[in-house]
């Protein structure tokens, strides 16, 4: 065999397909919107985390009734809510919180859905039939309505009891997902081999299988992520999300449901709608850049 | 034909019956039983205690369950504890309401999203194209609440075009031209805001197909036999194109009963979603177990259609 030069050898690097996390930075370097959507994130969350280590939230949340529904103000940058707390600190510790509690919900759904999926479709047969017939009664239940129902009767309800309801409905679209996945992965030769030498199952499962199923994963974990961000809001803005003395944005946005607030209020509703609404936007796009980096035919460049 | 469908029906009675199993222990744990709202200051504990004996309270959980599922047969949910009536007439009236939002919000939906999807698709790339999938992009990604809460303040409010609480005049008579068209007024910004949220499965569905089915064979066959450019697109590409979107369509009917929470909260239309979240205020258990059972089934019934109208549709996924 020939010998191959260096500048060859640089060539041949060169013309290779670009893989994993390059694909992505090459994507989003083409795509304009996605880089901007990508800042966009990046400085809400520093302001919402930075802001949130300087805010004392105790102090924040101490009802202060004089100065109840007070203008914004050069004291109040967003005037005052219902209690004369501080709209501008309850926006940014509320951001912090909706975005974390979004942030664990999607985790830990993640974990149990991909685990779910991968093992159910990995194995199939008996394990198969049972775990898809639990995630099919769960599929048919009307999700909102009982997280809410739950919400309401649990004693003792705290951030902790919220989040484990979410994640106890919402791992199941997942678990579907990563179960048709892994039934058309599990089919490649690359399993076979794996089997055939001898590979455990759980190693399979984890370590060859789920790799290669990881552009799906961030993806769907991204979309994911905007979409637990738009319930916990979404829920508290009904009242029936995080308890009432810890800030959320959906708490701030819910004090429009008064009409007066609505119309004469603005500030107390306003900059928290717009903050969830850009923050989803934002998120949504770099989801669907992720998902179109995956997919070899939508890409870019 | 009749096949799938019996075979599908079949497949849901175990279903139903873990959802019953599953509401009915939902209900168990919720506080109070029918009685604890008549309890005041001079109330004997004992004649509330002989109450709760006599309606089976005390029974065993399996004898209360088959007693539950009857009455629930017959439509028979038990008395509102805030409403003193039963609780039937109470979702009844309510669903009515709901129903017509819903149903003209489905029929804005459609006229918004099949143009869109089927025009978007012809023209890939063009001015309009960009335009709807940055609609598409916008209406999927906003949620519900801000949206309506935007709509009501502009529209509502600001502009006052709309009417911005309830579901009609208060003494307007029944059934005069009148009525009507202030119902109608009730309905639309609410019904426009649904229908913005819901548009976004169905033109993405659609815009899809329809690029994929440009270069198929059977358009092809259909150019080459002369037929006009623009019935290749009514005609051919939309029937095929159809197929994901009708699939959904079982799905729609399920929303028409449910409502929904966020928009009717909101604008103060007085439907389903909106007796939920009231009845949880209130802690009307009564009322809040019924809606959860029939919510249940109508997104069982809702599937089950879905699966019907696509295998008459595209008779390929029949079951064997």
């Amino acid at each position: 065999m020939a010998e191959v030069t260096p500048s060859e050898k640089q060539q041949l690097s060169e013309s290779t397909v670009p893989m994993g996390f390059n694909v992505i930075v090459r994507e989003f370097k083409k795509d304009k919107v996605a880089i901007s959507s990508l800042v966009i994130i990046i400085v809400l969350l520093s302001i919402a985390f930075i802001g949130s280590a300087i805010i004392d939230t105790r102090e924040l949340m101490k009802v202060d009734i004089l100065n109840q529904y007070a203008n914004p103000s050069s004291q109040h940058w967003l005037g005052t809510d219902i209690s004369g707390r501080d709209v501008f600190g309850e926006l940014i510790v509320g951001a912090k919180n909706s975005i974390l509690i979004g942030f664990s919900i999607t985790i830990i759904t993640s974990i149990v859905g991909v685990s779910v999926g991968i093992i159910s479709g990995y194995y199939g047969g008996i394990v198969d039939n049972i775990l898809m017939r639990i995630v099919d009664f769960v599929m048919i239940l009307p999700m909102q309505m009982l997280i809410i129902v739950f919400v309401t009767i649990i004693p003792k309800y705290n951030i902790f009891s919220f989040v484990t309801i979410m994640s106890a409905f919402y791992w199941v679209g997942k678990a579907r997902l990563f179960r048709s996945k892994t039934l058309s992965e599990g089919r490649k030769d690359y399993v076979s081999a794996s089997k055939t030498l001898g590979t455990g199952d759980i190693k399979i499962m984890f370590r060859e299988v789920m790799p290669n199923l990881s552009s799906l994963i961030i993806t769907n974990l991204t979309i994911n992520f905007a979409a637990n961000i738009g319930i916990e809001t979404g829920l508290s803005f009904l009242g029936f999300g995080l308890p009432s003395d810890v800030p959320s944005l959906g708490t701030l946005i819910g004090f429009a449901k008064d009409s007066d607030v609505l119309v004469n209020k603005t500030w107390v509703w306003l900059p928290a709608s717009l903050f969830v609404l850009i923050m989803m936007l934002s998120i949504n796009y770099v989801g669907q850049a992720l998902g179109r980096s995956a997919d070899a035919k939508q890409r870019l460049g | 034909m009749w096949k799938t469908i019996l075979r599908r029906v079949i497949l849901m009675i175990p279903q139903i019956i873990i959802l019953s199993m599953f509401i009915f222990a939902l209900a168990k744990a919720m506080p109070g039983d029918p009685f604890t709202g008549l309890i005041t200051p001079n109330t004997d504990p004992n004649r509330i205690e002989e109450l709760r004996e006599e309606a089976g309270l005390n029974d065993p959980w399996p004898t209360q369950y088959v007693n539950w599922v009857k009455k629930a047969v017959k439509g028979d949910f038990g008395v509102s504890y805030v409403k003193k009536m039963p609780v039937s007439r109470v979702i009844a009236d309510k669903a009515v309401n709901t129903i017509w939002l819903s149903t003209f919000a489905l029929i804005l939906t459609y006229a918004i999203a099949l143009p869109f999807g089927m025009l978007a698709g012809r023209y890939q790339n063009s001015f309009f194209d960009r335009f709807v999938v940055a609609y598409n992009y916008i209406s999927f990604a906003v949620p519900p609440f801000v949206l309506s809460l935007l709509m009501m303040y502009a529209f509502g409010y600001k502009l006052a075009w709309f009417p911005t609480n309830g579901s009609g005049t208060v003494g307007i008579p029944h059934g005069t031209l009148e009525f009507y068209v202030d119902k109608f007024q009730h309905i639309i910004l609410p019904a426009i805001t649904q229908a913005l949220l819901a548009t976004a499965v169905t033109i993405q569905y659609l815009r899809t197909e329809v690029i994929d089915s440009k270069g198929l064979d059977y358009v092809k066959t259909a150019r080459s036999k002369g037929v006009p450019e623009g019935k290749v697109y009514t005609r051919h590409i939309f029937r095929n194109a159809s197929l994901p979107v009708a699939s959904t369509f079982g799905y729609e009917i399920t929303g028409l009963i449910g409502g929904s929470i966020f928009i009717e909260t909101i604008f103060g239309y007085p439907g389903i979603g909106k007796l939920f979240i009231d009845s949880l205020n209130g802690r009307d258990y009564s009322v809040i177990t019924a809606l959860v059972l029939i919510l249940g089934i109508a997104t069982l019934v809702g599937t089950l259609l879905s699966d019907i109208i696509l295998s008459i549709v595209d008779p390929r996924i029949r079951i064997q």
